[in-house]
């Protein structure tokens, strides 16, 4: 019998409604109990100190890209889990968009075979909606399930062709999986590089409208309804497109949806500009799809995140080599390595006074869970809360801690951040899988 | 010591070559650029020097053996990862007139997909002692990843629809030969101002002098943002000042400048314009349309011109045009620009005198 002994922490379990001072104890894997002293009735246990500390069920992360297989210079499963293990998440649902991609189940049992042998964290893949991404015929959903995918996407290539989607969402419903759409328009954002506006503008750049992610979330919002479906929307990212998702979720559409740190917390004037308007740069860091918005969008997206109107924090996590980056802007990949910033940039919004610090954590917690029912899905009883029974999945956090973020040193192969060098409030200090530390910082080991 | 420049006479007493491109002459209150990427950087100091510097280059230019020694020992490498004629040989002139070794490469972009970067180039290129790289580019910010890896001076020659400021210069030089100070003069530019570098530079460069800018064209062909309105308050500052026009003849009305841009034909089959036929009968600037301009006004064209499309042949032919007078001036201004990013001139020197 192996038992860890969290002590003292100010445990927020927002599925409870929990927020108070207690000892959290984990056996054999599972919640144990929750509450004031309890730690010190366990005699042969490893503990960790976590007074002056937030305890936390672990975070769910709906949207990683670990990249393997197929692009293992980029991330690995066992980099990629590392670099979610640093960030708190003790669950990442895979994303599809590997070569070969997760249309199959062969391609997705893998994934698991090889998240069983090197994952530092939980991974729950998530399938194609077609097949090889290729937007033409539908990825079998029912073999997907049977695998074990908790969703549908086709990654970055959103599913253009409308009766297509229609039908990819009427099939889903037979299998109770969520359809994941990345929502731009091919049509309406083809050869852009950033934000269109000012900024796109001022660099000489190709504009993606903001209206190219709003004209694809009213058409799926407009097919989930006809469907019954579940659509979930990926990386929401400007203020139409909230006001769509708000609208149809009042009329009960079963609608929902994620919001990435970098979409609530950086601008498109991130790409051009670092201190004055002077002087321009071409910041490939910021280089991301859908891509950072404007002050406006920002508000929405965290009125939105802090109404429930997006379930979910989702990282978007998008590793890429530095040679992928350090390239003209137009031929740069996009995507951020986010899963290690995560919690230190959406803290912002807590520090800002735009979000209490037990909604963030509903949000990177049991919001994903519910979001995608995935708790049922994976068969995870408990998931994303501190309910005695539920699997040990723990974050400590210091929402006090003041860090600098250094890219070179991430557990993520991918060091491509607009953040290196900034400092971020809010750091992870240790992260529990299982009832197993995956993570922790030296001051945690210490003590 | 300092002499006039000369194509003839090249005395030992003359400030050594090798030694001035080693420690450029730079002072803080003068010429401090080591790269030419855009004009936004340009006070309007800085693009006086070069204009005032440029007469003395089109002096030497005009000379019946255009050649001096300024830049002797001084390499430009001319990277085009773009077609260009005119450009080019523009540079390539300039630096061959003032006796520097001139390399034209015309590299691809396909380079990048075997695994040559952008980067890996320029540092090649310094590694062999270029003292500037000329870059050409279809994709904007190239030149500025450029100038991030290498202390070469990187002049942009146009990247993708971000800017070419050497063109921006020229024009500035050419307006201000014909018509004196540009302080409060009402330039106006028509066509494809969304996808044109050339305007993009140029209204940085007028709104340094002092021009007042009119941009005319399509809805589709002009771009967002341009209006102040279109940008948060904090921002004002971050695009220059212009007005926004799209009835030809409205912004016509008074102007001093007028400059048509080229219409690529890709703007039809990119489904932004009807048809040329439409673009022409709507955007092209005519003898009638410039009879509402200043009866001393100017007419330009950054070139390539399409006659009888953005510009009807019988004026750009005419008594107004000075589009001649852009190609020849282009000249003189790189050679202006190539010396002063040498660090071989003095700025207290840039009313004429320079060294060789």
């Amino acid at each position: 019998m192996s038992t860890l002994a969290i002590h003292n922490g100010r445990v927020i379990d927002p599925a409870l409604g929990q927020d108070g001072i207690a000892d959290v104890v984990i056996v054999d894997g599972r919640i144990a109990r929750v509450g004031p002293n309890e730690g010190d009735m366990v005699i042969e246990a490893d503990r960790i100190d976590a007074t002056g500390l937030v305890v936390a069920p672990g975070f769910v992360d709906l949207h990683t890209h670990l990249r393997e297989p197929g692009a293992e210079h980029q991330e690995t499963i066992a980099s990629g889990t590392a670099a979610a293990a640093r960030g708190g998440f003790t669950t990442v649902c895979a994303m599809p968009g590997t070569e070969p991609p997760l249309d199959s189940r062969a391609a997705v049992e893998s994934v698991l075979r090889e998240a069983e042998a090197s994952a530092a964290v939980r991974v729950l893949p998530v399938g194609c909606i077609t097949s090889n991404r290729a937007g033409e015929l539908l990825a079998p959903a029912g073999e997907l399930a049977g695998a074990g995918v908790v969703a549908l996407t086709d990654d970055g290539q959103a599913v253009a062709d409308p009766n297509l989607m229609r039908h990819a969402l009427q099939y889903s419903t037979r299998f109770g999986l969520p359809v994941a759409q990345h929502p731009e328009d091919p049509a309406l954002v083809r050869g852009g590089q950033m934000h269109e506006g000012w900024v796109a503008t001022r660099l000489g750049l190709r504009g993606r409208p903001a209206s190219g992610e709003a004209t694809m979330v009213a058409r799926d919002i407009a097919l989930a309804e006809l469907t019954g479906a579940h659509l979930h929307v990926c990386a929401v990212s400007t203020a139409g497109s909230v006001a769509l998702i708000r609208a149809a979720r009042e009329r009960g559409a079963h609608i929902t949806a994620s919001v990435t740190p970098h979409h609530l917390t950086l601008t498109h004037e991130r790409v051009a500009f670092s201190e004055s308007y002077d002087q321009i740069h071409y910041d490939s860091s910021a280089k991301v799809f859908p891509p950072l918005r404007e002050e406006s969008d920002l508000e929405a997206l965290s009125d939105a995140l802090r109404d429930g109107v997006i379930d979910a924090i989702a990282t978007n996590h998008a590793p890429v080599s530095d040679m992928e980056k350090e390239i003209e802007f137009d031929l740069a990949a996009p995507g951020i390595s986010g899963l290690e910033t995560a919690f230190g940039l959406a803290m912002r919004l807590v520090t800002d006074g735009q979000l209490s610090l037990n909604t963030l954590i509903e949000r990177l917690t049991i919001g994903p869970v519910r979001a995608w029912s995935l708790d049922r899905q994976s068969g995870l009883e408990g998931l994303g809360t501190l309910a005695p029974g539920a699997v040990g999945d723990v974050a400590l956090v210091d929402p006090a801690s003041e860090w600098t973020v250094e890219p070179e040193s991430f557990a993520s192969l991918g060091h491509n951040t607009p953040l290196a060098g900034e400092r971020l409030q809010g750091r992870v200090v240790a992260t529990v899988v299982d009832g197993q530390v995956v993570h922790e910082t030296a001051a945690v080991a210490a003590l | 010591m300092t002499t006039e420049l000369s194509s003839d006479v090249t005395t030992e007493e003359s400030a050594p070559v090798e030694g001035a491109a080693a420690e450029p002459q730079l002072t803080d209150q003068g010429w401090t650029h080591r790269d030419m990427l855009d004009l936004d950087t340009c006070s309007r100091s800085d693009i006086e020097a070069v204009l005032t510097l440029a007469d003395r280059m089109r002096e030497i230019l005009d000379r019946r053996i255009p050649r001096v020694p300024a830049l002797r020992g001084y390499t430009v490498v001319n990277l085009f990862y773009e077609p260009s004629t005119r450009t080019r040989v523009s540079f390539e002139l300039a630096g061959k007139v003032l006796g520097a070794d001139v390399i034209s490469v015309s590299a691809s972009t396909s380079s990048v997909v075997k695994g040559e970067s952008l980067i890996d180039t320029v540092r090649t290129l310094r590694a062999m002692r270029a003292d500037a790289v000329v870059m050409r580019h279809s994709m904007a910010g190239a030149p500025y990843l450029a100038a991030q890896h290498t202390d070469a001076s990187i002049i942009n020659a146009g990247d993708g629809a971000h800017a070419h400021p050497t063109q921006a210069l020229l024009d500035l030089y050419t307006m201000r030969r014909a018509v004196g100070d540009l302080t409060g003069k009402k330039v106006v530019m028509v066509g494809d101002i969304a996808h044109s570098r050339v305007a993009r530079s140029d209204l940085w460069g007028l709104a340094a002098m002092g021009a007042k800018v009119v941009v005319c064209g399509p809805p589709t062909l002009l771009p967002l943002g341009m209006r102040a309105g279109d940008r948060p308050g904090h921002a004002e500052s971050a695009l220059p000042p212009v007005s926004i026009e799209t009835e030809i003849d409205a912004a016509i009305e008074g102007a001093d400048v007028v400059m048509a841009l080229r219409l690529q034909s890709e703007r039809q089959e990119g489904g932004l314009l009807p048809s040329m036929h439409e673009y022409a009968t709507h955007y092209q600037v005519t003898a009638e349309r410039l009879a509402r301009a200043n009866p001393d006004h100017l007419l330009m064209h950054p070139g390539p011109k399409n006659e009888g499309i953005e510009i009807a042949g019988d004026v750009a032919g005419g008594s107004h045009s000075i589009i001649e007078d852009q190609v020849t001036n282009g000249v003189a201004v790189r050679m202006a620009l190539l010396y002063l990013l040498s660090g071989r001139v003095d700025p207290a020197d840039t009313d004429g005198e320079v060294r060789s």
